[in-house]
């Protein structure tokens, strides 16, 4: 149950950061700036080991928001570097993230296909 | 008196606009930071809820953590297309964009958007207008960190 709550909060103050970074300053920063934003910070974040002590407090609610998947990616990069070096900062972050990547990319394949624009 | 009229009117217009301006923001960014607040922590729960599931059928952390992430990308990319993702944005802000599932809703909103310039340049180009730029950074970051790694150890 606590970790429910813990991922509530966390998650959205995440996303709170962002509504104010986007409220603060627009219209300069749109949803793609967002999302471009927090994949860059989350994967610099985690380089940093800075990361990985919020994913451990809050689990999904660290992860779930895109900075997670900045973090995945980075996280992927350095292990695949202890293993092989130079080719694991080239291959590591796509292999800790090709089940996202893929599944983004199928999933919205197919809905685009299958559905139209509302309105 | 046409003239002071006039000008009790333009002070009187300047004082309302001070006055919309001092008060029509702050509970428009309250208002926006609650529902991002509120909705994205709704859809972190529920990532979590999903993610003690996976763990919970004995997938190591790792890969409950991808197994959360497609499955949430289903949803999402599901109830983008039906138009109801779209409604929840509306209100939720970055409460819906920050999120993976905003990811997701990023690609199939682009992607349905292009239908008439067919299924292979339409749809398969433009589920990358926000989701390449993203991919792109992310990418471009981890790879310097895993740089930075190789040359120091």
């Amino acid at each position: 149950m606590s970790s429910l709550v813990t991922a509530f909060l966390v998650g959205g103050a995440l996303c709170l950061i962002g509504q104010l970074v986007m409220d603060l300053t627009k219209p300069a920063i749109t949803p793609g700036h967002i999302l471009v934003g927090y994949i860059s910070i989350g994967a610099l974040l985690s380089g940093l080991g800075l990361y990985q002590p919020l994913v451990d407090l809050a689990g999904a609610g660290a992860t779930v928001p895109l900075s997670g998947f900045g973090h995945t990616l980075t996280q992927g990069t350095l292990k695949a570097v202890e293993e092989s070096g130079l080719l694991g900062a080239i291959s590591g972050g796509v292999e800790a993230s090709a089940a996202g990547i893929t599944a983004a990319i199928l999933f919205g394949y197919v809905a685009a296909v299958l559905f139209d624009p509302k309105g | 008196m046409n003239t002071s009229a006039d000008q009790i009117k333009k002070i009187e217009a300047q004082e309302y606009e001070d006055l919309v301006s001092q008060t029509k923001p702050k509970p428009t960014l309250l208002k926006n930071c609650i529902w991002a607040f509120v909705i994205g922590g709704l859809i972190c729960t529920l990532g979590q809820v999903i993610l003690n599931y996976f763990i919970g059928q004995g997938l190591t952390k790792l890969d409950a953590g991808s197994a959360t992430s497609v499955v949430l990308i289903f949803l999402a990319a599901l109830f983008t297309g039906l138009g109801w993702y779209d409604v929840l944005g509306k209100h939720a802000g970055a409460g819906s964009i920050v999120p993976i599932t905003g990811f997701a809703n990023a690609i199939v909103a682009s992607a349905m958007e292009f239908k008439r310039e067919g299924y292979v340049f339409g749809v398969g180009a433009r589920i990358f207008t926000v989701a390449g730029p993203t991919l792109v950074f992310g990418f471009a970051v981890s790879i310097l960190i895993g740089l930075i790694k190789v040359v120091f150890s």
